[in-house]
């Protein structure tokens, strides 16, 4: 049988490098930029925070060095995008080739080691009670972090200033350059943050969640938050959702393909990628909503011609 | 500071000199790179573009593996051409030539171990058909639903590589195979196989394919009402709309056309160089062809000259592992590379790029 | 009484074109100021270096006689200039109060916000809901909220660019109201507009640009439209002239036209009808975002609209814009680059646009590209396109002259009937008068042309009938002859929610 409470322990961890991704990607998208290139960041995350730790002994600056390395590769889009206005599309397809080859040649190095642990924010003598423990308090800090951001992100778009000038250039960005905000400046900053964050969830991903390096071992992670960020309608708490949503699917066939209950295996390997389109079918299905909170200059380029 | 200057109209020059432009950059790029691994940068340069041609040792097996690397990379990249001039993103090429390549096999080993003529054009028949079919997912659910067709046609290459697994191991696999698993080898069995038609020259049917592809494109997008319309919708799509374009008859179309041509590109492969369905005889074809179709500016003939700088840089690759140590994933980020050089010196044909403050007139 | 704002020689050049050459006048404290000038002649350029968002290459201004060169709009707002853009600069998917947030320095806690927004609207007669979003609000309502943004900053000099092209005359007149109570309190007031008769009701003085120069300033008062005109122009244009003639058959007739809008903002068509005879030009008015280019889509094909659509007595509301033009219905939208022609393409592929099956272009469905570039020459010729040749890229040519390019194309069609929405928009006056003339030229030689604008002088000088259409309803048909200003604006929908507060001080002025 499968036991719920440590399938919803399982699946909070299996979601949290994909709800990072996808919360940064929802903040880019905000502000009007389309990077297709989180499956790249990811897997650059994932090399270089791999890299640092076994280097280090520390997961912490692993972790740090993931954000970092994928940050670098956000400024590259960033350039490109913003500055040489080069078409978003096909910018983000390159960054994640680009990532996918360049984190395949730094890791080659690095296949079969394991990483340093990663201690958990609450003693093992926590994890014991019932039903809270292992769901609540069981796990690393990361993972509380990513629910946090999941907060501050949606306060921030919400609540503030900041969050308003950001939905204002990724609304019309010749308003906003016509008020006077810097257009460019903000988006690169917006595309920055989603970097690290995408950074941050592939060192999770190749630290704590498998944990060794592999080549492509993001399979689709960074692809599947950009689903999200859809399914979400650009809402943070809703990306939760669908991460946690996703995670449980992922959890759940692996459950299954061990218990060996006739289903094929093929199937349960393809279903999280099968339950991401049916459920994009469906919020896209619904024409007024996808419309409306979908940030209106999205993927267009930015010339000010003055 | 720079400064970019719309140019009133694109510049001609520019947009056939900067893909020259962005290899040499990349070359250069290329060379740190390399260095940065400890190897010699001219030595490796050297190696990857030039030694498959006209190395003595290395020519005679090099020369005939151009045509077969490159003609799966153009038949791919025509199609997806079309999409992308049209702003229809099918980036899951790699998950239609796999499926291609799995019906088309299907279709040979249900008549093995007959040696009917008809089996391989039946072959290619439903290899396309597989192929077309995977594309038609993302198109339909796009023109029913406004599913994003990139995230769509993307996943689904993980459903694909999911059923290459299942079908390698199980329902495909060998009987003969002593429980290896793979399916039989179409390569060696004369109803199935795609011979190479010239000795020592690479070409097999799927290189034929792929220069009919070319010219019906060249055609198609010059002289054809299709390649017009397919170009107004990428250019102006309230035009097209205006000018009487059918939008979702041209998404099922450029889908459709990419996901068949990916998918005949998939058989053709495991009939001939591949040899068999295995778990992993697909090497990312599907997904270099973006690049292909990019570096070739999405125009045919620059397609086909694209395909074959590519397919150099695979065996040039190869060669360079053989022989210096290079490790196999730095010819993708290579490949990647370009592909960025490409996208940034690109402003140069929309763009006058003027250095420093506004100067003062 | 030393000048609120004083410009001196300033010059911003950009490749190809000189924006503004030397350009030097001044405004006074609780003056209204017109900077009057045809479409291109650098008004534009002039106010965003005002308002900086255009650093100029020469020239100085000074403000309050203190030097003033904003770096940026925020430099502009912190001095006390406030602008309202032509082409609002606002947030469709943000509410009233976050759209006003944006555009101020120090905006407050949200609820002071709201509250503010209100007693100003209220002080003002601009009634806005601090709650709503913007994308649901009318073309006028949007200006509101650009105006109480910039009244909430107790501007200085308040620049105000082509403000009344969506509002209905009553709405103008409210607006002027507001505008005279503000100049009062000591506001100067920059006002940039082509309609003279406005700039004589309302200006104190006006400065006259033309190609980049100031040719002549005057007191709008004691000069007539005509003269201003002139020097705007810089020669005399004659009115478009057509000969009396009696209407024929029925050639476009759309029964019960209802449709809902595409766009999350647009507007719905509710029970349009209309006939057009040949031989008649039909004129419908109205002030943006009322339904114009959701009518123009029903009547090209771009939106199905069965049933509803009826060309010389055959339905062709179900089939798409090719057929409809196959049967000699054609249209040019409003909307040039993008929407009427491809940018990015030459003339000769923009002619295939609308005309390959009227010309003959299509051989078995590969492109006449030979008989296409004859085409596209012939329009050029015929309509007098400034430009090097065919092969010229359509985003590289003037708004006028691609305006006349379109309409030439569909004009060299011989169309039955031929829908245009705003054919001079954005076009100077010269090349305005030669498409007002060769659309009467059409409808004398028997075709039905329907003209949908916002300019009302426009439609009333070439229309036979005209009707107006409001909040996607289509008003009965009257005569466009002796059709009075003021019968236009009712029939536009008066003066929509807006309220009067000021009637004693217009006696006062």
């Amino acid at each position: 049988m499968i036991d719920p409470i440590t399938l919803i322990t399982a699946l909070i961890a299996t979601s949290t490098p994909i709800l990072l991704a996808a919360i940064g990607e929802l903040v880019v998208e905000k502000s009007g930029v389309l990077n297709l290139g989180v499956e790249g960041m990811m897997i650059i995350g994932a090399v270089c925070g791999f890299m640092v730790a076994v280097g280090t002994g520390s997961p912490w600056l692993g972790f740090v060095a993931g954000m970092a390395g994928a940050t670098a590769l956000s400024l590259v889009f960033a350039f490109l995008t913003q500055v040489l206005l080069s078409n978003q599309v096909a910018t983000g397809l390159a960054l994640t080739l680009f990532g996918l080859g360049l984190a395949a040649l730094l890791g080659e190095p690095y296949a079969g080691i394991i990483p340093p642990p990663t201690s958990d924010v609450f003693p093992q003598a926590m994890h014991a009670i019932p039903v809270i423990g292992p769901i609540l308090l069981s796990h690393d800090i990361i993972i509380y972090l990513s629910v946090a951001l999941v907060a501050a992100t949606w306060f921030v778009l919400k609540h503030t200033r900041v969050g308003l000038i950001l939905r204002a250039v990724g609304e019309n960005h010749d308003a906003a350059h016509a008020l006077g905000y810097k257009v460019v400046r903000i988006r690169v900053l917006a595309i920055m943050f989603g970097g690290a964050c995408a950074g941050l969830g592939g060192a999770y991903l190749s630290l704590v969640r498998v944990p060794s390096w592999t080549e492509g071992m993001t399979v689709g992670a960074g692809w599947i938050a950009l689903a999200i960020v859809v399914f979400a309608s650009w809402k943070p708490w809703r990306a939760l959702i669908g991460a946690y949503l996703f995670g449980g699917i992922a959890a759940l066939q692996l459950r299954l393909q061990a218990a060996e209950i006739g289903v094929p295996v093929a199937l349960l390997d393809a279903s999280p990628y099968l339950v991401t389109i049916i459920v994009l079918v469906v919020i896209s299905s619904d024409r007024s909503r996808a419309a409306l909170n979908a940030p209106a200059a999205l993927g267009r380029v930015f010339h000010a011609t003055s | 500071m720079i400064r970019l200057i719309k140019r009133p109209t694109p510049s001609r020059g520019w947009i056939v000199a900067t893909p020259v432009l962005a290899v040499i950059v990349t070359m250069i790029a290329g060379g740190i790179m390399f260095a940065l691994l400890g190897k010699d940068p001219f030595e490796a340069i050297r190696i990857i573009f030039l030694d498959p041609l006209f190395d003595d040792r290395f020519a005679a097996y090099s020369r005939p593996q151009l045509l077969v690397k490159a003609g799966p990379l153009i038949l791919i990249a025509i199609g997806l051409s079309l999409g992308f001039r049209a702003g229809i993103w099918n980036i899951g090429a790699e998950g239609q030539y796999i499926i291609g390549a799995i019906c088309g096999a299907g279709f040979g080993l249900a008549f093995y171990p007959s040696e009917n003529v008809l089996i391989f054009p039946g072959m290619v028949m439903a290899g396309a058909l597989g192929g077309w079919a995977w594309a038609m997912i993302p198109g339909i659910l796009k023109t029913r639903f406004r599913t994003n067709e990139i995230l769509v046609s993307l996943l689904l290459v993980y459903v694909a590589e999911a059923i290459l697994a299942s079908a390698a191991t199980n329902w495909l696999r060998n009987p003969d195979g002593a429980g290896f698993p793979g399916s039989r080898n179409l390569s060696r069995h004369a109803g199935t196989a795609n011979p190479e038609l010239l000795a020592n020259t690479g070409m097999h049917w799927g290189v034929v394919a792929a220069f009919i592809a070319v010219i019906a494109a060249y055609v198609l997008l010059n002289k054809h009402v299709l390649g017009y319309q397919i170009k107004l919708a990428g250019q102006a799509p309230r035009a097209a709309r205006f000018a009487g374009v059918n939008p979702t008859r041209l998404v099922l179309l450029c889908l459709g056309v990419s996901g068949a041509l990916a998918g005949m590109a998939g058989l053709f492969e495991v009939s001939g160089p591949a040899g068999q369905i295995s778990i992993d005889f697909n090497v990312g074809y599907g997904f270099t062809a973006i690049i292909v179709a990019f570096l070739g500016r999405l125009h045919p003939v620059g397609i086909l000259l694209a395909g074959l700088l590519m397919a150099l840089t695979y065996i040039g690759g190869e060669l360079a592992q053989l022989m210096m140590g290079i490790p196999a994933s730095a010819i993708q980020a290579f490949q990647g590379m370009l592909l960025f050089f490409l996208l940034a010196l690109d402003v140069l044909s929309n763009y006058q790029i003027k250095f420093g403050r506004e100067a003062v007139t | 009484m030393t000048a609120l704002l004083s410009i001196d020689g300033l010059t911003k050049a950009y490749p190809g074109v000189v924006a503004n050459a030397s350009v030097s006048f001044a405004v006074q404290p609780g003056e209204v100021h017109a900077l009057l000038g045809e479409n291109g002649a650098g008004k534009s350029t002039l106010v965003k270096m005002i308002y900086g968002l255009v650093k100029p290459d020469a020239g100085a201004m000074s403000l309050n006689g203190a030097a003033y060169a904003p770096a940026e709009p925020r430099a502009a707002r912190a001095a006390g200039v406030a602008m309202v853009f032509q082409h609002f600069s606002l947030f469709a998917a943000l509410n009233v109060a976050e759209n006003i947030a944006l555009g101020m320095e120090n905006p407050p806690k949200p609820r002071d916000l709201a509250q503010r927004i209100r007693d100003v609207s209220e002080t003002y007669g601009l009634p806005l809901d601090p709650g709503r979003m913007v994308g649901d609000l009318s073309a006028g309502e949007r200006q509101r909220v650009e105006i109480i943004r910039c009244l909430l900053q107790d501007p200085r000099l308040l620049i105000m660019d082509e403000p009344t092209s969506v509002l209905t005359p009553q709405e103008v007149e409210i607006l002027f109201h507001t505008l005279r109570k503000l100049a009062a309190e000591g506001t100067a007031i920059l006002y940039i507009s082509h309609k003279l008769e406005e700039i004589r009701s309302l200006c104190d003085e006006a400065t006259i640009l033309r190609l980049g120069k100031v040719v002549a300033t005057c007191t709008p008062r004691e000069v007539t439209a005509a003269h201003m005109a002139e020097l705007m122009v810089g020669k005399s244009l004659a009115a478009p002239r057509r000969a009396a003639t009696e209407p024929g058959a029925v050639l476009l007739d759309v029964r019960g036209l209802t449709l809902l809008p595409a766009s999350p903002f647009g507007t719905p068509l509710r029970d349009v009808h209309l006939t057009v005879r040949a031989g008649e030009v039909l004129g419908i008015g109205g002030v943006a975002g009322n339904g114009q280019d959701e009518l123009l889509a029903a009547l090209s094909g771009e939106v199905p609209a069965p049933g509803a659509v009826w060309l010389e007595g055959a339905d062709v509301g179900r089939i798409g814009p090719d057929a409809r033009r196959a049967l000699g219905l054609l249209c040019a939208p409003e909307e040039r680059l993008g929407h009427a022609a491809a940018p990015d393409m030459s003339l000769t592929e923009n002619a295939v646009l609308t005309a390959r099956r009227r010309k003959g272009l299509d051989r078995g469905g590969f492109v006449d590209w030979r008989g296409a570039r004859v085409f596209a020459q012939e329009v050029i010729a015929a309509f007098d396109v400034r430009t090097p040749g065919p092969d010229v890229a359509a985003r590289a040519l003037s708004g006028g002259n691609l305006q006349k390019f379109v309409i030439g194309r569909e004009i060299l069609q011989d169309p039955r009937v031929l829908v245009v929405n705003q054919p001079t928009w954005g076009v100077d006056a010269s090349a305005a008068a030669d498409i007002r003339q060769a659309l009467l030229n059409l409808a004398q030689k028997g075709a039905a042309v329907v003209v949908i604008s916002q300019d009302l002088d426009e439609l009333l000088e070439i229309s036979d009938r005209f009707c107006a259409l409001n909040e996607g309803r289509l008003s009965e048909p009257r005569p466009a002859r002796g059709l009075s200003m003021e019968q236009v604006g009712l029939m536009l929908g008066g003066a929509h929610d807006m309220h009067d507060v000021l009637p004693a001080e217009e006696g006062a002025q």
